[in-house]
């Protein structure tokens, strides 16, 4: 987006940090890329120096503290971070909240923007800690119908990633589903 | 921006009764307004949250809400506030969250290359000095915490707890210490129910109690809080449930 013109329908707001963490992120343009693709060329130079992946709690403490460095120097990054994982050795999956200030919060379920203000409230009421991958898609379609529904730009539809144990994969949605308001 | 406080004072009878209507405003409740309400400005004020310590005999606690959010919406109600540095040494910072998260990690590295250099557990005395000088050193850009420490001395087994303001100032205290976005609160509760010489038991409810009444008259904090009942061998701790709302 640029002003009120759709530059791009279909940019990908994600970058893969190593085999199993996924960053999603949004906030000023320029600084949003930027930063993610720092942060995924720092993930990627640990894992070939140390041959061992970073764990998503260390991805996250790291990004945060990049983030957290940046806050306090002369131009700060804008920049809003969501950061799912699963543990390599646990195998636990894990979902990590960064805001542009560098808060770092582990969450069950998470959003940023006015995806909040509507999303939230679904997810408290619906979400479940032992949530199956056909619940969670199902749950997320809830939240984006009501996205459509109630606000007032049309953000022209999602792009779904899934990270399990095995990698991230990327899930097909219909994105030209009309959802009427009430 | 600051909410007028408009009163608007009804005259006796007589002359008075026909005279215009004149609301009067305060100029002085206008600035307390002002520092009551939460704002994007205030650093101390974005995230919420509250802290409080308290003595009792042979023992101390520091309880903490387990509310994170932006404004008025919460983000989480597992944000724990309170960081264990030595076996009896217990520190909770409120204010902006990621200070919090920063301070935390920086006492975390700090603490752990003095017990590697000293061989030996920091002393909550010592920490407050470390926190106090640690906090001074941005005294131009500082964090936007409010730390409260709370322990009990390793060697002379003596209870301790001292609060400090953003750049470091230490607020020795022999009562409690309160911090965070329902510190106003906290002062009224602790000032009512804490009493000198509680036993372990008696101070877990009392902190409790004081925590938990006055973060329900806050709308930044709550959700939820965290507990240490501190004795000399023994640390306890329990999560309260409180209002969820």
């Amino acid at each position: 987006m640029r002003g009120p013109t759709v530059l791009k329908a279909e940019d990908d707001k994600t970058r893969q940090l190593n085999k199993h963490t996924l960053m999603a992120f949004s906030g000023e343009s320029g600084d949003t890329v930027q930063f993610a693709e720092y942060i995924q060329a720092n993930a990627a130079l640990y894992s070939m120096r140390n041959d061992t992946e970073l764990s998503p709690s260390a991805v996250a403490n790291f990004v945060r503290g990049e983030l957290a460095r940046s806050l306090r120097s002369r131009s700060p990054y804008t920049v809003n971070l969501l950061l799912g994982g699963i543990d390599p050795v646990t195998e636990k999956p894990h979902l990590y909240w960064v805001d542009y200030l560098a808060s770092l919060a582990p969450l069950p379920y998470a959003a940023h923007g006015y995806a909040q203000y509507y999303c939230l409230s679904i997810l408290d009421k619906h979400h479940h800690p032992d949530c199956s991958l056909e619940e969670g898609l199902a749950l997320l379609t809830l939240c984006t119908d009501e996205l459509k529904r109630r606000l007032p730009i049309d953000y022209k539809g999602m792009l779904v990633k899934v990270v399990t144990k095995d990698g991230v994969q990327e899930i097909a949605v219909d994105n030209d589903k009309v959802v009427r308001s009430a | 921006m600051a909410q007028k406080v408009v009163e608007a004072y009804e005259t006796g009878s007589g002359a008075g009764k026909n005279a215009p209507f004149v609301p009067i405003v305060h100029e002085s409740l206008d600035l307390q307004a002002d520092r009551l309400l939460p704002s994007q400005s205030n650093p101390f004020d974005i995230n919420g949250g509250a802290c409080v310590a308290m003595v009792g005999k042979d023992c101390v606690a520091i309880a903490c809400d387990l509310r994170l959010g932006m404004q008025s919406l919460t983000i989480s109600n597992n944000f724990p506030k309170i960081f264990n540095y030595a076996p009896s040494t217990y520190l909770g910072l409120t204010g902006l969250a990621t200070d919090v998260n920063t301070v935390s990690d920086l006492f975390r590295y700090k603490v752990n290359m003095y017990r590697l250099r000293e061989e030996r557990d920091i002393a909550p005395q010592t920490l407050a000095n470390l926190v106090s000088s640690s906090l001074y050193e941005k005294r131009f850009g500082p964090y936007f915490v409010s730390p409260v420490l709370a322990g009990i001395n390793p060697t002379t087994g003596k209870p301790f707890i001292c609060g400090f303001d953003s750049i470091g100032c230490i607020d020795f205290a022999k009562d409690f210490i309160v911090s965070g976005t329902a510190s106003d609160q906290l002062f009224g509760t602790c000032e009512g129910l804490w009493e000198p010489d509680l036993a372990p038991e008696d101070l877990f409810e009392t902190i409790s109690q004081a925590l938990l009444s006055a973060v329900d008259r806050d709308a930044l904090s709550g959700w939820g809080a965290q507990v240490y009942i501190i004795e000399k061998d023994k640390v306890t701790q329990r999560l309260l449930k409180g209002r969820q709302d």
